[in-house]
């Protein structure tokens, strides 16, 4: 028994086995892609921000993908997902779980379709004149039998999505804030509870979108054998860098007011992050998913170096970007489950491979969204006009 | 330049799809709810006489005293005294009302195991064994009084 959970000292027997899989890891995970790769969308739109009009599309897309693939590690981990549509129908107002489903919705619906379908429509239009067979008949739907795509249309629906944009902001705020809610508000796990939880989260959620797109449009132009544009990516750097200033400065503020309060949790939780999360936390997420992006990107500020090698290093310190905050869900989300409430003991985690809410189960939902967004990016190019020209 | 409406009939239109699929999804609610939803709370309330139909299972520890008080007595002494007869017999609600029908006796080879087997999970102060290498292959009972544990 005791090998087999790697269980030391005195835990309660409800937490001996983790009820929290590799599946919550990646929910938080991919919510915060969604969230960041919107606001990195908005940038663009509500503050005017032209350098980072390439990604513009493109982080939709991508914040659709990704969202479109939130729910189904809940579902996959809860195991009924047909019984899914019973919290829209008898919705209980006091669980925050149970209204993460209207805000879902609400985000879903009435923010990133819309703005999607309004930023997209003249080119739906288009689309649905010269597209024939199966394809074709997904643009006329999409259009809604109107080809008005007059100047005075096309305003309309520029209005429109800017406002759709600018409610979108504290809606993205909101979807990724309520995920960090969730976990801070669990009172009785003090490695989850305090109110710098949804903070925390929202920023590391910028962090990792805004990485996310970087990647991918640099992928994706590399891909189609473009030039990329530098101008944009500088920019995108920049705001990466910004984002993970707070996002890192917080996180020390979290880490320094434990270790000053030091409170009864305190000697557990140090054990712990000294022992079992010793990898995970200080080596991946601090040393080489947050220092050392920090660090290149604070280089890429303050020297400067030739197109070549700037593409190079925002690169990498996006990739090191996305596998710190990775990290980072997993320290919170398995970390949390560690110790024992008693605070005498540790449990450990065994991850299933070939399971439901195993290994592999979760590399498929990791690559889900980047089959939709290959879908998508073929039912709605979100090139530039002008390059797609050339 | 003004927008005009006709500039904004595909909004309309939108409009329009949006209601619709609220009123199906409205429709779908009234369909879909069960109808004593949220009588007493967020529960069918009709679930409260379902489970009330239910038959009892369990007869409670009184109803085995009234016949088997020299059981009672045995247990007493011991440390099983506060552990319920049914924990160890299982339901036996049909039992106390026609004792005609006999339980059967339960096998202490995998009986005491559910409550006793070490496991670094449970109070260190709570008897337990690692059964394996506690009893050698034997049910529990052939050294064991279940009613009065304490060898
Ligand atoms: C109405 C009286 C009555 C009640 C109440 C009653 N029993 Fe019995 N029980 C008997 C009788 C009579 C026997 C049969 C004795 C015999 O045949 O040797 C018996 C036998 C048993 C046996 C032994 C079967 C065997 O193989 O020897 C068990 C075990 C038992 N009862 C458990 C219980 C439990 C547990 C309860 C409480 C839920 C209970 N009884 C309630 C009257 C009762
Ligand atoms: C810790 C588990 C346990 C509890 C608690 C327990 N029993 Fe038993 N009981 C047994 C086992 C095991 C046997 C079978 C013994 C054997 O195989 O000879 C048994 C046998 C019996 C018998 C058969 C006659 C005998 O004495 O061997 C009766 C009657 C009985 N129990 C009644 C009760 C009643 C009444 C209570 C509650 C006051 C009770 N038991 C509580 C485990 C338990
Ligand atoms: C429903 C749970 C349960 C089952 C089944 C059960 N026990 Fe117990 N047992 C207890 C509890 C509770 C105690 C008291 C622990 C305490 O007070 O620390 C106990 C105590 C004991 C003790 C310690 C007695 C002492 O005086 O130190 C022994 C030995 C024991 N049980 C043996 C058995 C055997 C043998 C069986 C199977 C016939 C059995 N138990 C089945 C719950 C159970
Ligand atoms: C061969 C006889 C024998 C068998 C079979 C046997 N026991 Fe024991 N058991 C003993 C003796 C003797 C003691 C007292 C040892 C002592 O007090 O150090 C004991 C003690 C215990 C204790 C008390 C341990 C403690 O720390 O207080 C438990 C619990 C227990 N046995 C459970 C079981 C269970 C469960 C089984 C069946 C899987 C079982 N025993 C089978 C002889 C046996």
């Amino acid at each position: 028994m005791q090998a087999a959970h790697g269980v030391e000292g005195f835990l309660y027997p409800n937490e001996v086995e983790l009820q929290w899989s590799i599946l919550i890891v990646l929910y938080p995970y991919i919510t915060g892609l969604v969230a960041g790769a919107f606001i990195l969308a908005s940038l663009e739109r509500v503050f005017k921000v032209e350098a980072v009009k390439p990604t513009y599309r493109l982080a939709l897309l991508t914040a659709l993908a990704f969202l479109l693939v939130a729910p189904l590690p809940l579902q996959l981990h809860l195991g009924h997902p047909e019984r899914s549509l019973e919290m829209y129908l008898t919705p209980h107002r006091s669980s925050a779980m149970a209204m993460f489903g209207f805000v879902y919705l609400w985000y879903l619906m009435v923010v990133l379709l819309l703005e999607i379908w309004l930023d997209y429509r003249k080119d739906i239009v288009q689309l649905s004149k010269t597209t024939r067979g199966p394809v074709g008949w997904i643009y006329k739907a999409l259009t809604l039998g109107s080809s008005n795509v007059s100047e005075g249309a096309l305003r309309a629906d520029d209005r429109i999505g800017y406002i759709v944009t600018v409610i979108g902001i504290p809606s993205a705020f909101l979807l990724h804030g309520y995920v960090g809610f969730i976990f801070g508000s669990i009172k009785a796990n003090p490695w989850w509870s305090t109110p710098l939880m949804p903070i925390v989260f929202l920023f590391s959620a910028m962090v990792s979108g805004i990485a996310a797109v970087m990647i991918l449009y640099m992928v994706s132009t590399w891909m189609r054998k473009k030039p990329l544009d530098t101008r944009c990516v500088d920019t995108i750097a920049k705001y990466l860098f910004y984002a993970f200033v707070i996002d890192f400065s917080l996180e020390m503020l979290d880490l320094i007011h434990r270790i000053y309060e030091a409170d009864e949790s305190f000697h557990t939780l140090d054990f712990m992050v000294q022992t079992r999360l010793y990898m995970s936390q200080v080596v991946l997420q601090i040393m080489l998913g947050t220092v050392a992006p920090l660090a290149v990107l604070a280089a890429t500020q303050l020297w400067t170096f030739t197109e070549a090698v700037r593409q190079r290093l925002y690169f990498a310190s996006g990739v090191l970007t996305l596998i710190g905050i990775f990290a980072m869900r997993w320290n919170v989300v398995i970390g949390g489950q560690l110790f024992s409430k008693s605070f005498l003991g540790y449990t450990s985690y065994k991850m299933e491979f070939a399971h439901r809410e195993g290994l592999l189960a979760a590399i498929a939902l990791m690559i889900l969204p980047f089959l939709l967004l290959w879908g998508l990016v073929k039912l709605l190019p979100p090139w530039p006009e002008n390059e797609a020209k050339a | 330049m003004r927008i005009t409406f006709r500039d904004a009939a595909h909004l309309i239109r939108l409009v329009v799809v949006v209601l619709i699929a609220i009123a199906a999804f409205a429709g779908l609610r009234s369909l879909m709810v069960p109808e004593t939803f949220g009588q007493y709370g967020h529960y069918r309330g009709a679930a409260l006489e379902e489970n009330r139909q239910r038959a009892v299972s369990f007869a409670g520890r009184q109803a085995c005293a009234e016949c088997h008080d020299a059981v009672v007595e045995a247990k007493k002494p011991g440390k099983h005294a506060n552990v319920g007869c049914e924990a160890c017999h299982g339901p036996q609600a049909k039992h106390a009302e026609d004792p005609s029908l006999k339980p059967v006796k339960p096998d202490s080879a995998t009986l005491c195991a559910r409550c006793h087997e070490k496991n670094s999970a449970k109070p260190r102060g709570f008897p337990q064994v690692a059964a394996k290498e506690h009893n050698a292959g034997m049910a529990c009972a052939d050294c064991h009084q279940p009613h009065q544990p304490k060898i």
